[in-house]
């Protein structure tokens, strides 16, 4: 424990609390002295809340001290370029390292902690749906200042977006491991900026957090005004949270282009990168140039509660659809910032245990761009039914459909690689085939909600509930899953329990679908989205339980998951070597990868899914390494 | 040559089970539940052509990958490589242009569906809707009355005039297929033929706040024999109700006030009109109060002056600049509802 409260991690936290108080205290004291009321309902106003928490998150970067050495840099003094890590075991996770490594799994440790606060999110306010009527959210109950419909509002709307900043920190975590190892990089091209793209997300996930315990909010994640411009000051928590979590996606998408341009192996040309730095490519494109939009969007609506500005309020001259535009100009985009890593992921394991090439290589890495290109033409298609201009319309319709073509590609890429291939199925790759069955299953009920017609009977039901989910855990659950146990010997040198991993699979995967079907199901009948209670005219009570009743069935396989995942990395069976058999680079050394990597550096000869062909691997190391991984 | 005779033949298997599948779980040919407006009929056919072929296209993916799953395991102890290919040009661009087409039809067709349902009538008939948290009123601009159910007459196309008092709301019956945003600041229209009579309800499909999900008014469909006669009802009880308890109903509905203070008892976001006059009101402060003409007047212009216990503070509920004979007029009814 002592350990735990010198870490970079808990100093950052302390900072974070002072920063908060001095910020607001700042405020109150003006306000104070302009005899403005200097409290409220939560102790400090709204201003103060907002000044406190951006204080207070430069205070945890300058607290965990992972802007150490820029302040040196800025005052004259130098660094060494690499710091070596002292610190061993877990507290590696708890401070700041510059290893890419290392950043990889804090990423994905942090995206699990989200994962696992948002389930439990979700897992409240579903059981509150197993029956209509409200049986424990009721009207009588108070916590943190809410009633039992406004903290069902505040629950499930922080479920979306804290889901959200943990995907995101969840394919960081894999580009940020693996994308380096795969071009046979010793890091980032930035690994001060890579640390800070990773330290900026934890503050931002406690503001966000924290909107929970000031009175919530109740707009979803979607914050549409004018509602979220009349929301408790938890909204204000929930802006800023985004806001700064923004920035460490968008400074970890420099960072991964960069990568990526600059620093790839001798020979590794653009057609024969791995698949998955494609994938990264396009999804870092995207992540650089549309994250501002949000950023922005909730900036505005910020502005227009503290400062009166009346960008989006009628009665000021605003105009309250402009916000869905801007909002939907990132939040589209980003579901494709979300899925392109996981199918990135799909498209680099199918061939290792399919023991094929990659079918249509070429095909699959330009489909990557294809769909990040699209995807910032089709975002008016959430907006079908808002009272935007109706011949808008019918060009948003052509563009969405045409984000089908690229998908489809892929689909049957992946066919055409597991036809005549010898297939073997351990838990990456149930995972990997599940991924592609449940992505589908996304795939196909998106366009009845592209076609405008249909739309507006589909818009804002339990059918759109039902359809994102499929895509986000056909594009990114599954798939995330699948990188964990695949890229988890290679981190740790152990690999987790088959047998665990396989029940993981197979309770989570019929129950996601009857939780994904059912949800279509209700939605078509007449299940609005964002509703603490139901009509039960509707006769679908029953549906409503059985989903309850998978949503713990999905919760209970995540746990085994995790006690797999810790169990594991101390008593896994030993995994040093090339457990998947695969050509890929970061397979030939040694589990786990040494700190700076290839000590030997290598040159790329061959295709990288060349499976089937007796001689010329990928990679070739210019010298011999010391001990080769092969068994 | 035989895998993909077999593949063949289950995925046309796989297509007939799974749209029969559909069918029979009543997905297919409309979408759930019956249709009530003759809009809904363009929407249900786009939706059946659309679930034939999303069920052709699940068995495509999904038999090939189910039949390589089994027909090509890696056999206990194998360790061979699976054949060399790496990918065929004609393929892929025949799986790129096909798809392509069939996007471009549909786009066609859902085009084509829109201008249906959008057809205009220029004789339909006009009624004003009014949405706030958490209620909907719906105004009859050539009778002047208004209402907190929409009657509609049938297979006569009615145009909703559309407006928001506060934040984004979404008119929705699911028997109508059609949904339509509310927002301040402007009027947004829709326009519905229904076609079957029955009670149906009005669901707010946009998320505004506390008691959203309870945001619902009855929708009646009915004979124009019918509508006539409950429009002859309602212009009756609105000559009738010109005393000031009966303009303090009729305000009580215009205002919205219904949506969140019940007339008997029952509990909604705001505190129930049901025994408040005379009676002593807790407060949020400790303090109590009798709840006499000045308190009530202030809880309309200020309501967050004071808070009654049990209540949210600050009060969810916006200033009302009320007149003062609005407001007479709205305590002599608050007086009746005992």
């Amino acid at each position: 424990m002592k350990g735990f409260f010198s870490s970079a991690l808990a100093r950052g936290l302390f900072w974070q609390l002072i920063g908060t108080l001095v910020g607001a205290g700042l405020v109150t004291g003006i306000r104070a002295l302009m005899g403005l009321s200097a409290t409220d309902t939560f102790f400090f106003t709204e201003p103060a809340w907002v000044l406190g928490g951006f204080i207070g998150a430069l205070s945890f970067l300058v607290g965990s001290g992972v802007t150490g050495d820029w302040i040196k840099w800025a005052r004259g003094i130098d660094t060494p370029d690499h710091h070596e890590d002292h610190h061993t075991g877990w507290e590696k996770f708890v401070n700041v390292s510059l290893d890419h490594k290392v950043i990889g799994i804090q990423y994905t440790l942090v995206a699990l902690v989200l994962i696992s606060i948002g389930g439990l999110f979700a897992l409240i306010f579903r059981t509150e749906l197993a029956a209509s009527e409200l049986q424990f959210l009721t009207t009588d109950m108070k916590l943190f200042g809410q009633n039992g419909p406004q903290l069902y509002n505040t629950l499930m709307s922080l479920h979306g977006m804290i889901m959200i900043v943990s995907i995101l920190l969840g394919i960081a975590g894999i580009i940020n491991y693996v994308v380096p190892l795969l071009l046979g990089a010793q890091d980032m091209a930035f690994p001060r900026l890579n640390a800070f793209s990773y330290w900026i997300a934890v503050p931002a996930a406690v503001i966000l957090l924290s909107s929970l315990f000031l009175g919530g909010f109740d707009t979803g994640w979607t914050g549409y005004p004018p509602l979220s411009a009349r929301a408790p000051v938890g909204m204000q928590m929930f802006f800023l949270g985004v806001f700064v979590a923004g920035w460490s996606s968008i400074l970890g998408a420099l960072n991964v282009l960069v990568t990526v341009v600059r620093m790839r192996a001798k020979g590794m040309t653009a057609m024969r990168m791995p698949i998955f730095v494609w994938a990264s490519i396009a999804t870092s494109l995207i992540a650089l140039t549309a994250t501002q939009f949000i950023g922005l969007a909730f900036q505005l609506v910020m502005f227009q509660r503290l400062f009166g500005m009346g960008f989006f309020d009628p009665a000021k001259g605003g105009n309250p659809v402009l916000f869905q535009h801007l909002f939907w100009f990132y939040s589209h985009p980003a579901v494709y910032v979300f899925i392109l890593p996981g199918l990135g992921v799909i498209s680099e394991l199918l061939p290792v245990f399919v023991r094929k090439p990659l079918y249509g290589y070429r095909w699959i890495a330009m489909s990557s761009l294809g769909i990040a290109l699209v995807g910032f033409v089709v975002w008016a298609h959430h907006m079908f039914t808002s009272g935007m201009n109706e011949y808008l319309r019918v060009p948003f319709m052509y563009s969405t459909l045409l984000v089908a073509v690229p998908t489809g590609v892929k689909f049957f890429s992946w066919v055409a690689t597991l036809w005549k291939g010898k297939i073997s199925t351990p838990t990456p790759m149930l995972f990997v085939l599940g991924g592609i069955v449940v992505f589908l299953m996304g795939g196909l009920s998106g366009p009845p909600n592209a076609t405008v017609s249909t739309d507006l009977h589909l818009h804002d039901t339990y059918f759109i509930v039902g359809h994102f989910h499929d895509t986000i855990f056909g594009g990114f659950v599954f798939p995330f899953f699948a990188a964990i146990y695949y890229w988890f010997p290679k981190a740790t040198g152990r690999k987790m329990n088959e047998t665990l991993g396989k029940i993981h699979f197979w309770l989570m995967t019929p129950s996601f679908f009857v939780l994904t079907f059912g949800m279509m199901y209700i939605g078509l009948i007449g299940m609005r989205r964002r509703i603490a209670d139901y009509d039960p005219a509707l006769g679908i009570d029953t549906a409503h339980l059985v989903l309850t009743i998978a949503g713990f069935a999905i919760a209970l396989s995540v746990l085994i998951f995790f006690y797999n995942f810790f169990a594991s990395i101390k008593k896994g069976e030993k995994a040093e070597g090339n457990v998947w058999n695969s050509r890929s680079p970061e397979w030939q050394v040694p589990s786990p990868m040494p700190v700076h990597n290839y000590d030997t550096p290598f040159e790329v000869v061959g295709e990288p899914y060349d499976y089937g062909l007796k001689d010329g691997g990928y990679v070739k190391f210019i010298e011999e390494p010391a001990k080769k991984g092969k068994h | 040559m035989g895998h993909f005779v077999i593949v063949g033949i289950l995925v046309i298997v796989m297509t007939v089970l799974t749209y029969f599948g559909l069918d029979a779980a009543g997905l297919a040919t409309q979408m759930h539940p019956v249709a009530a407006s003759a809009q809904a009929a363009p929407i249900d056919q786009l939706w059946h052509w659309e679930v034939m072929v999303v069920s052709f296209l699940f068995a495509l993916i999904v038999v090939p990958m189910i039949y390589s799953l089994v027909v090509f395991r890696q056999k206990k102890g194998e360790l061979k490589d699976g054949e060399h290919m790496e990918g065929n040009a004609t393929l892929e661009i025949a799986w790129t242009v096909v798809p392509l087409i069939i996007v471009v039809i549909f786009a066609y067709l859902g085009a084509y569906s829109l201008g249906e349902v959008r057809r205009v009538d220029p004789n339909a008939l006009v009624i004003n809707v009014k949405a706030q948290q958490f209620t909907w009123t719906f105004e009859y601009p050539e009778y002047g009355f208004i209402s907190t159910e929409l009657y509609l007459p049938m297979d006569q196309q009615v145009v909703l005039k559309m407006e928001s008092a506060d934040v984004i709301h979404s008119f929705w019956v699911p028997e109508f297929r059609v949904k339509q945003d509310v927002v301040p600041g402007r009027v947004t229209e829709y326009r519905i033929t229904p076609t079957l009579e029955g009670r149906y309800k009005v669901r707010c499909a946009e998320l505004c706040g506390t008691s959203h999900a309870y945001m619902e008014n009855p929708v009646v469909v009915v004979s124009s024999d019918a509508y006539n006669v409950w429009i002859a009802e309602q212009v009756k009880i609105a000559e009738e109700s010109k005393t000031p308890e009966g303009q303090g109903k009729v305000l009580a509905t215009k205002y919205g006030c219904v949506g969140c203070h019940s007339a008997d008892g029952s509990p909604l976001t705001g505190p129930t009109w049901f025994n408040l006059y005379g009676s002593t009101v807790n407060l949020a402060d400790g303090t109590s109060v009798t709840a006499d003409d000045a308190f009530i007047t202030q809880s309309i212009r200020e309501p967050n002056a004071t808070i009654v216990e049990g209540f949210p503070s600050p009060s969810v509920m916006p200033p009302y600049a009320l007149t003062d004979e609005e407001i007479s007029n709205l305590i002599a009814y608050i007086k009746t509802l005992k």
